[in-house]
């Protein structure tokens, strides 16, 4: 972001840390009805910046305005910036019409991103529940390149109904892995589903780990990631090893517009990722 | 007057008759100088180009939900204390172009920012307020800089007033902010009125204070002067409207969020905004995509925003805080305890606007109070942690 930022400046005076950076749409995928990935590089190429798994970008349509997105490609992969959109507001459905070709502007990487140093060694259990699964695609990639540096790795995923599943292929290939469990829960289904019906709390029971080594990594709705965490605390893990990835609405991204706090977090600054032992007493309270 | 010394920490008397030579410095010096007017029934901040333009013999009463203003016995120049303005309308503006964008074949590109920044000087800053522009430039000029907070803060020049009364509402000493101007001023003035002697001891506090006397007829204060500034901050003191104990307050509004007061305050209060804009550290703000008819140049305006609307926290389409006791409490909270974990000081100074201009009178250290009061177990019970 600084040397975007420095690069910007150059001729242009100084547009702050408000300016995003023009990128444009490489490809576009529909995953369900309501979202979509987009596939995106810097104008006038360059590597872009890199992130960690977990953070996220404020990624401008042209006119409309910003929105907070999570990245959910490879980490490992330069040049190209992924990002999944569910069409919610305005900004939203305007990026989730954009095609290749097209122009929308980044500004980022922000926040804080999944405790990848703290998994190294330890079993991981990951939890997504519908969208939530978009911040969590980056770690997993991580997981995946990387298996022989991981204890045993669960992945639960959870969606409201079969058409609401994204990456279907790729998760598909990745289920096909027997290093890693991976696996898929909706709420509903109608016959031509063979997986499993349930929520993803379901399948905490008999997930396999030892809870004095685990790091648990969660995103969901906030319902979803409370149930999951106590969940996994009765299991033995302390809650200062489940991370949450949470979400609110924001206009900086850098903790001045004040929108996005959570008790005392800046879920931009200090977030989006947290320790559930940080957040749990906020959590239990209605309208924080 | 040319033997007199001008430098950081010299103490000086400037005479009444001589004050607009202050703010022909100022002018001389490319300043634009802003500072209390009376306007529409209150003492605001404006721009000032001759004495004359402040409020000379007027004096404010403030209570909780009340302003007035009332005629002074004398020709004081600054007897009164803070209005509904504070200087964020000049530092951190309430409407501002943070960039604007033209469509270009690249997609789009940044334009300049092109007018350039006004070089305020700020007449009349209480210790309070400069209190308050300390806390914004931790939001605003840390790890992020605002471009244009960072240049329109290190240009103003700051004169600061030490207040020789006190408001009904003001709780500068319980917060330790106030009423002595201690740091960041450029000159402190203090105004003397005794008998038939009008006149200000003058504090140099930075280089570019002393530079600034160097253009005023000064004498050296004596003891008496001195002493004089010093009974009538103890005055000041002395007669503060309000008190509130902050001790561990951080600690104790965290851990209360299901206190009863909660559900009280919320039942009085209106959720209109105005604490928060009156505040002289609130920085919450929203942003505003302006296009041109066409569409093909775009400014991003930013725009003060406040923690009291519905729609000011959200998760998709659903806000956060429906309740007018969930936003009071995210208000409150923020301003007392978590200010402490995001900024390391408190995010109140104690200036009392919050209470003045409060619609319905809600006073915060009346609220405070009534939240330290421990409740019964089976109250709170229902809770938490």
């Amino acid at each position: 972001m600084r040397e975007f930022a420095a690069e910007l400046a150059t001729g242009t005076g100084d547009p702050g840390p408000y300016a995003p950076f023009p990128h444009r749409v490489i490809s576009r995928t529909k995953e369900t009805a309501d979202t979509t990935t987009l596939v995106l590089a810097p104008v006038g190429g360059g590597k872009g910046a890199r992130f960690s798994p977990g953070q996220f970008n404020m990624l401008y349509a042209f006119g409309v305005g910003e929105a907070a997105i999570s990245m959910s490609g490879d980490p490992s992969e330069e040049g190209t910036l992924v990002h999944t959109v569910r069409a919610v507001g305005n900004v939203s459905t305007a990026l989730s019409r954009l095609g290749p070709g097209d122009v929308v502007g980044v500004r980022g990487p922000y926040g804080k991103g999944w405790p990848v140093d703290q998994m190294r060694g330890k079993d991981v259990v990951v939890m997504a529940g519908g969208l939530g699964l978009a911040p969590l695609r980056p770690v997993i990639y991580e997981l995946y390149a990387h298996r022989e540096d991981y204890g045993r790795v669960e992945i639960i995923y959870g969606s409201r109904s079969p058409a609401e599943l994204l990456y279907y292929d790729e998760i598909q290939s990745w289920r096909t892995r027997t290093d890693t469990r991976f696996q898929v829960t909706v709420d509903s289904a109608d016959r031509n589903w063979y997986g499993d019906v349930g929520v993803v709390t379901q399948r905490v029971p008999d997930a396999r780990f030892d809870p004095a080594r685990t790091i648990a990594l969660m995103c969901g709705p906030e319902i979803m990631m409370k149930l999951s965490a106590q969940a996994l605390e009765a299991r033995g893990i302390a809650p200062s090893d489940i991370w949450l990835s949470m979400e609110r609405n924001m206009k900086c991204a850098i903790a001045q517009c004040g929108h996005c706090q959570f008790g005392p977090y800046f879920i931009c600054r200090d977030g989006p990722v947290l320790p559930y032992a940080r957040i749990r007493p906020f959590l239990a309270v209605r309208e924080v | 007057m040319s033997s007199v010394r001008r430098s950081i920490g010299s103490r000086l008397v400037l005479e009444r008759s001589d004050f607009p030579r202050l703010l022909e410095g100022l002018g001389i010096r490319g300043y634009v100088t802003v500072g209390p007017v009376v306007r529409d029934g209150a003492i605001v901040y404006g721009p000032i180009s001759r004495v004359e333009d402040l409020p000379i013999g007027w004096t404010d009463r403030q209570e909780a939900g009340t302003y007035r203003l009332e005629r002074r016995d004398d020709g004081a120049l600054f007897g009164y204390t803070v209005g509904p303005h504070s200087w964020k309308k000049y530092l951190f503006p309430a409407h501002e172009r943070l960039w604007t964008a033209e469509r270009s074949p690249e997609g789009f590109h940044i334009l300049p920012r092109s007018e350039p920044e006004p070089r305020y000087a700020f007449l009349g800053v209480r210790a309070c307020e400069l209190a308050a522009i300390r806390i914004q430039d931790r939001v605003f000029d840390g790890a992020f800089k605002d471009p244009g907070y960072h240049q329109r803060r290190s240009e103003a020049f700051r004169i600061a007033v030490q207040c020789t009364q006190a408001g009904n509402t003001c709780f500068c000493a319980s917060m330790g902010t106030g009423p002595r101007v201690e740091a960041d001023h450029d000159l402190a003035l203090t105004e003397i009125l005794t008998g038939s002697a009008h006149y200000f001891l003058v504090d140099v506090g930075s280089e570019r204070g002393a530079e600034l006397a160097t253009d005023l007829p000064l004498r050296p204060a004596t003891e008496a002067d001195i002493r004089a500034v010093d009974d009538l901050l103890e005055k000041t003191t002395a007669s503060m409207g309000r008190t509130m104990n902050a001790v561990g307050l951080r600690d104790l509004l965290l851990g209360r969020p299901e206190h009863s007061r909660w559900t009280d305050v919320g039942k009085r209060c209106l959720t209109c905004t105005n604490c928060t804009l009156a505040c002289p550290t609130c920085f919450c703000s929203t942003t505003e995509e302006v296009p041109d008819l066409d569409a093909d140049r775009v400014e991003r305006w930013r725009r003060w925003d406040s923690c009291f609307t519905l729609g000011f926290t959200h998760q998709g389409r659903t806000s956060v805080r429906t309740s007018a006791s969930s936003r009071y409490r995210q208000w409150l909270t923020h301003k007392l305890a978590s200010w402490h974990d995001q900024f390391g000081t408190s995010g109140c100074v104690g200036c009392g606007r919050c209470i003045t201009w409060c619609p319905v009178g809600i006073d915060i250290t009346e609220e405070v109070a009534a939240l330290r009061k421990e409740e019964p177990v089976a109250v709170s019970a229902g809770g938490t942690r």
